[in-house]
């Protein structure tokens, strides 16, 4: 056992747990979005991030990937921890202003402006998709490619992949796909359903209502009645 | 597209990454790219996943997925090289060719690309055409340049290097010259010895020109092989204590008429040589 202060709380946790998983088992929220029970930790959205050590040495460190250690002291909620998680989330929403699951965490953490010039990307490398694909699913049908300004994520060559089951777990988990639904008209934002759904790896006509990986939203309930 | 032959594919399949690297290396090397069948006959033969395989090769610049010309032009674009006029050497490089940079030529000659620093930033702005230098260029130079790259550049630095001088040498047992007037190799006689490696016996011919690699030998040696060389009079095997440098096999040491004693490396391929007259070592 390892015995280590959260906010200034004395506990012991087992050897080998992620500050993350300790935190949450006492009840300490931190907002996460690349982490996923089943999934390995992969630290690349740095939402999770937590303050450890005093004084001059306190860093801020992804609690996804920090593994416990003894008289640790963590601090999950600090000033400097909220600061950094709402510039993270600014900057994460300028790359990807649509994604639902961004501006719902942005909304939460009481993000009001978005102070960077919004790019409209379709991915934030997050990496969810790669692991679901390749620890759940056990398919390796998509990976990262390219370096820098040009990495992405995608099929091997860009083709349809032999592997690929069409799942559609790489959907589920996509915190950027999950677009608030638009339904034919993007600049009406009310939701008609999944037309707007575009898998990287697979043709958009594969994908009919029946498939649909987004939750429908209320609007777009009453609309269908 | 034949793989079977690719010694890349049948002698590694570990599962480390290093050696997926110098796996791609090697067909890169023999194809000048990376095509698209071989990796996934890559994938098959390692049991390693196409999506790594992919990653690791759309990551590294030095590996290109697209064919690739006869000759590589590479313009430096680093801060030192930009601020002497390197964007403009690409610019008219990218005129004469007619490509842009990363791309190829119609007919498969020239493939330019810009890199953010060679290292040699005082050579400013220098272009590697081949992996020879050319330093300080000029947009008036760029014509003379590609040309000269069309006609084959080691050819001409042979013919106009002083640094390549013909050497005379004897065995260092019996003292008896090794120099074979009969026969001619980069325009003087050649040096030969007898070789020997697995079960073949013959001999071999090696340029008397200080740094030139022409050999010319009975049986086909294959590359990286560490073959034996013997003196043709006296018989005795032509042996040193030395090490290569560069791949650590044994070194073949020489006499060299006038003092010294030249070393070079028994590994097939291997460039490794070096010369010493009485206290000058030149490498």
């Amino acid at each position: 056992m390892v015995t280590l202060y959260i906010n200034n709380l004395r506990v012991s946790v087992e050897e080998g747990t992620t500050i993350l998983e300790a935190a949450r088992f006492l009840g300490f929220p931190i907002p996460t979005l690349c982490y996923m029970d089943g999934l390995s930790p992969y630290g690349a959205c740095r939402l999770c991030v937590v303050e450890i050590g005093e004084g001059p040495k306190a860093r801020l460190v992804s609690s996804c990937t920090y593994p416990v250690e003894e008289g640790l002291r963590v601090r999950t909620a600090s000033s400097k921890v909220v600061k950094a998680r709402k510039l993270i989330l600014e900057l994460l929403l300028a790359s990807c202003p649509q994604s639902k699951t961004l501006q719902d965490l942005a909304s939460a953490h009481q993000v009001r402006q978005v102070r960077f010039r919004q790019e409209h990307e379709d991915c934030i490398l997050c990496g969810l998709c790669v692991r679901m694909c390749e620890e759940q699913m056990m398919a390796k049908a998509i990976g990262f490619h390219g370096r820098g300004e040009k990495r992405g994520i995608n099929t091997p060559f860009d083709k349809k992949s032999e592997t690929c089951r069409l799942c559609g777990g790489c959907i589920y988990v996509c915190p950027a796909c999950s677009l608030r639904c638009t339904y034919t008209e993007p600049d009406k934002a009310i939701c008609g359903g999944c037309a707007n759904l575009a898998p990287p790896c697979v043709e958009k006509d594969q994908f009919d209502d029946m498939m649909c990986y987004m939750e429908p939203c209320v609007a777009c309930e009453i609309k269908k009645d | 597209m034949a793989t079977d032959g690719d010694t890349a594919l049948t002698k590694k399949g570990g599962s480390d990454m290093g050696e997926l690297i110098s796996t791609l290396e090697e067909i890169q090397a023999k194809y000048s790219y990376l095509p698209e069948e071989v990796l996934r006959e890559v994938a098959r033969k390692t049991g390693r996943s196409l999506v790594d395989i992919y990653g690791v090769a759309t990551f590294y610049r030095a590996f290109s997925l697209e064919p690739r010309g006869k000759h590589l032009i590479s313009v430096c674009l680093g801060t030192a090289c930009h601020v002497r006029g390197g964007a403009a050497i690409a610019q008219e490089i990218q005129q004469q060719l007619g490509i842009k940079a990363g791309e190829t030529t119609e007919d498969k000659e020239f493939t330019l690309e810009t890199v953010n620093c060679l290292g040699a930033c005082a050579l400013g702005p220098v272009i590697v055409v081949d992996g020879h230098y050319f330093p300080g260029v000029k947009t008036s130079m760029v014509s003379d340049i590609i040309e000269r790259a069309r006609t084959g550049l080691d050819k001409i630095e042979i013919e106009t290097d002083q640094r390549v001088f013909p050497l005379e040498v004897s065995c260092a047992r019996c003292n008896h010259s090794l120099m074979d007037p009969r026969h001619v190799i980069d325009g003087h006689p050649p040096v030969r010895v007898t070789v020997s490696f697995g079960t073949k016996h013959g001999w071999l011919m090696l340029s008397s020109l200080y740094g030139s690699q022409e050999v010319s030998s009975e049986y086909e040696i294959p590359p990286d092989t560490i073959v034996h060389m013997f003196c043709p009079h006296c018989h005795a095997e032509l042996i040193g204590g030395a090490r290569c440098g560069e791949c650590d096999a044994p070194m073949v040491p020489m006499i060299v008429r006038g003092g010294g004693v030249v070393q070079i490396c028994s590994r097939r391929g291997c460039k490794g040589h070096m010369l010493d007259l009485g206290g000058v070592t030149l490498d």
